[in-house]
Formats: C-alpha cells, structure tokens, sequence
C-alpha cells in the first residue's frame, strides 16, 4: 500500500470498515512508513478526541411526552387533581391492567416472535443453498420422504405431492427453528428451490401472510394445526400458488371432516381428545398419513391474487 | 377466495395490536430521531416539529417496515427526508452538487503542526460541525454519534458506499481544519 492510499483508507481503517487483507496491508504500512504511522496517529487521536467532544442531542421529556398522546397512547397525562381523583384513576388502571394485561402481553410477544422465526426462517433457507446441504433425504416420492422423518421429529409432517402442479418434491431435511426440531420440506419451481418449514401449533389457523425478507419472498400461516413457513426466491404470486396448493385445496374437505384433524398432528389430536369428539380414535397414530385426500374432489384453484 | 385466503402482504403484526409494536420498535428511538434533525436543522423548534412528523410518518407507514430489520435506520431515513423537505422549502439547504467529490480529501493530513489537540471542547465541536454543509453533517452525525456502519449510512442517505466513505473522510478533514483554524485564531 502507497502512502496515497493509506490516506485514502484511514477513515474505513478507523472506522473498521476495510476488509481484513486491506486492513493488514494497511497495517503493514504503517509499520514500515514513520511518516505515515505519526500522521497516522495524530489524526486517530484528533479524530478521538472530536467525537468524544461532539454532543448528543437528547429529545426532550415535553417532547416525547407529546409524541406519546398523539400517537394516541394510553399514557396518563397531567396530574389528578384530587386525592379522590388519584384513587379512582389507581382503581381505573388497575382494573385496566387486569383486564387488559394478559391481552396486551399476549398480541405483544406474538409480533416479536414472528419477527425471530422469519429471520432464522429466512437464515435456514440461506444456509440451505449456500451449505449444499439443502435435503437429507433426496426424494420426489412422499412416501420415501415422510417416513424419513419418523423417530426424527415428534409429528408426522404433512407431506404432499404437487408434481402435477409444478411443484416437484425435492426431499427432506431435519432443520432447527424458534428452538425446536422442525421438517424442512424441498420443492422446486423451474430453477427456484422452495423451503417449507412445518411444525405443530397450538394456536388456532392463522390466515396467510407474505413478507418479503432480504428479497426472499416468505409465507406463513397455521393450518390444520401446522405452523408453516414457505420461503423462496421464486415471485410472490408463485409462492402463493404453492401455499394454497399445498394447504388450501383441500381446505373445505379438511374443515368438515373431524378424522382428517385429528390425524394431522399430536395437538390436534390431543385437543380433539379433550373435547371428547366421538370421532377421534384415540389410538390411532399421528403418523398416519396425513392426506386421506380425494384429487378428483379438488376445490378449483383460486384466482391468482393480487400482489 | 384470493381475497378469503390472502391477507394484503404486509406483517402481520402491523395489523395485531399496531400501535403496541410500533412503541416498541421505534419509540426507543426518538433520542437518535431527534438528534439527527437537532444537527440537520441546527434549531431546537425545528427539530421538535421533525420528530414529531417523523414519527407520526413512521406510524403511518409502519406496513412497510420490515420486522428484524433495524427500526433506527429506517427512524432516521425518515427524519432526514423530513429535514431535507424542511429545509428545501425553507429555502436552507445548500445546493446539492456544492461538494466537490472528486478532489482528494486534503486538511491535517497534510499540515498536522496544527493539531492542537487539547484546545479542542465540546462547544467548539459543536459550532464547527453545525457550519459544515448538511452533506457532511449527515455522514458525521450518523457515523460519530448513531455509530453506524458505512452501509446503514448508505442506506439511510440513499447514497452509494463509497459516497459514503468519501463524504465520510472529506466531512472529518473538513471539521478538523476548521477547529485548528479556530483554535489558532483565538491564540492571535
């Protein structure tokens, strides 16, 4: 590295921000150059020296405050006026907090737990393509695939073939998400592998949502008891295809028919167990295969929808 | 049924309990909000009104933030556009191609017998940043003061990496030729 450049990188050197081999080279420099290493230093500690002094604005308390109310937030403003006031709005509050803290708590956690699993959904994916490690189980026959999992996974993943619509299976893979075992099952649309990451839920069916994540497109939703995650860099409407496929075809047939819950997961099952259904067998395994589905039967398939 | 079936593709939590994530996403960030828009804007009122729009903006178009990414950069690209769009109308902002890219960043490198090190406070610091044109304001305050990285900064301004680096260094020369030369002036 010329003196030149040292002056050029001194900055991105400081700041961290040169890539290791640069950063060594600059170093290296820096060691052999005097001139460069006392420029070098006394610009470090003049730089220092200014940040240290350079002050942070801090919002004030008024003005926070006011933000608060306009956005409409519960928080109390002014002081009550009397002690009978301040009782009541004692009172107030602490009815307000029993009612509504279990409900605030729960929709506060949901959102930030989302935001975890899309990230590590997302990660998942990367790491999938980027390892070469994108099935264990390399199979387009469901019936190699779904016995793979058993002993590997505490539930039987729903496995569907899609090969009719497009979507061939890839195969399996064990993978590790929101801190549990979870199925990784691969399709492929043209050239863009699709991972569907399934594990059982406790919630009730959640509707579909798409985001768009670090340009990956990612569906997720709860059906039939089943967390999914759908993620891939394939266009959104396609993905969308592939979620309704997978879930949604047969959704007005799995809706009526009870034996067709309770064989999907083990909460489904143990739930339906709970309510006494008269049609849960309570020995039938969860293994059983999940899709006692007619094709002939299929719902047509849904408009494409708007992005 | 695309319409029974699909909900509009934003996250879901902007929809459950919206206004709960949005405090506690963004509000934490009011402080680094409104330090940009006291340096872009150099006045206090100023700079309360951004915060204030910044936010009321960012509640608004919450639907596009995306969850897991980081909520103060997308705070503060915001409150910058605000400033900017203040100042524009203002008739402040200095014109935009008044920074010459292209010539070599110069200053102490070159005649570092004026560093004077232990004159330098925080009030002469201050005064010197706020003369600096808003280009190098911007990279200054969210490189020094929010600390972060050349990319985020290049995200938040719009503007590419080495844009970035350059202003960066340029900024800083800049500033330290600037307090040497008032620190000298006040020893005459």
């Amino acid at each position: 590295m010329s003196c030149d450049r040292i002056q050029d990188s001194l900055d991105a050197y400081l700041d961290r921000e040169l890539d290791v081999l640069s950063a060594r080279d600059f170093e290296r420099h820096l060691n052999d150059c005097d001139a460069c290493r006392v420029a070098f230093e006394r610009y470090r500690d003049l730089q220092a020296s200014v940040k240290t002094q350079l002050p942070y604005f801090q919002a004030p308390e008024s003005l926070v405050r006011k933000i608060r109310t306009q956005l409409g937030s519960s928080e109390r403003r002014g002081e009550p006026s009397t002690i009978a006031w301040r009782a009541w709005a004692v009172a107030a509050s602490l009815v307000i907090c029993l009612a509504f803290g279990t409900l605030l708590f729960r929709s506060a956690l949901r959102p930030s737990s989302t935001e975890l699993i899309a990230d590590q959904v997302v990660s998942s994916h990367i790491r999938s393509l980027m390892a070469n490690h994108l099935v264990d189980v390399p199979s387009s026959d469901q019936h190699t695939v779904k016995p793979w999992f058993n002993g590997k996974l505490d539930f039987a993943p729903p496995i569907r073939d899609l090969s009719p619509e497009g979507f061939p299976l890839i195969g399996g893979r064990l993978d590790y998400v929101d801190a549990r075992a979870v199925a990784a099952l691969v399709y492929k649309r043209r050239q863009h592998p699709i991972n569907l990451f399934l594990w059982p839920a406790s919630d009730v069916d959640s509707k579909p949502s798409a985001l768009v994540i670090r340009g990956y497109h990612v569906i997720h939703g709860i059906q039939s008891h089943t967390a999914y995650w759908a993620i891939s860099d394939l266009n959104a409407d396609e993905l969308k295809q592939f979620v309704q496929d997978f879930f949604y075809q047969s959704r007005e047939r799995s809706d009526r028919s009870a034996d067709y819950t309770t064989r999907t997961t083990v909460h489904s099952n143990f739930i339906a167990a709970k309510r006494g259904n008269a049609h849960n067998h309570g020995s039938q395994s969860p293994q059983m295969p999940v899709r006692p589905l007619i094709r002939e039967s299929r719902l047509p398939l849904p408009a494409p929808c708007a992005a | 049924m695309s319409e029974k079936v699909w909900n509009k593709p934003t996250p879901e939590h902007v929809r459950k309990g919206e206004r709960e994530v949005f405090e506690r996403t963004v509000l934490p960030y009011v402080n680094a909000a409104y330090n940009l828009a006291r340096w872009l804007t150099r006045r206090e009122e100023d700079a309360e009104d951004i915060v204030q729009e910044s936010l009321l903006r960012a509640m608004r178009s919450f639907g596009t933030f995306i969850p897991g990414r980081d909520a103060r950069a997308w705070l503060l690209a915001i409150v910058r556009n605000c400033c900017r769009t203040r100042l524009r109308r203002k008739g402040l902002e200095e014109p935009a191609d008044q920074l010459d890219e292209t010539v070599p960043a110069t200053g102490l490198w070159s005649n570092p017998e004026t560093v004077l090190i232990e004159n330098i406070n925080s009030q002469l610091v201050r005064r010197a940043v706020e003369e600096l044109p808003l280009e190098y304001r911007e990279v200054l305050v969210l490189r020094e003061l929010e600390e972060l990285s050349y990319k985020e900064i290049a995200q938040i301004l719009d503007i590419p990496l080495g844009t970035v680096m350059s202003r960066l260094s340029r900024g800083r020369r800049e500033l330290h030729g600037r307090l040497c030369n008032v620190i000298q002036e006040g020893r005459k």
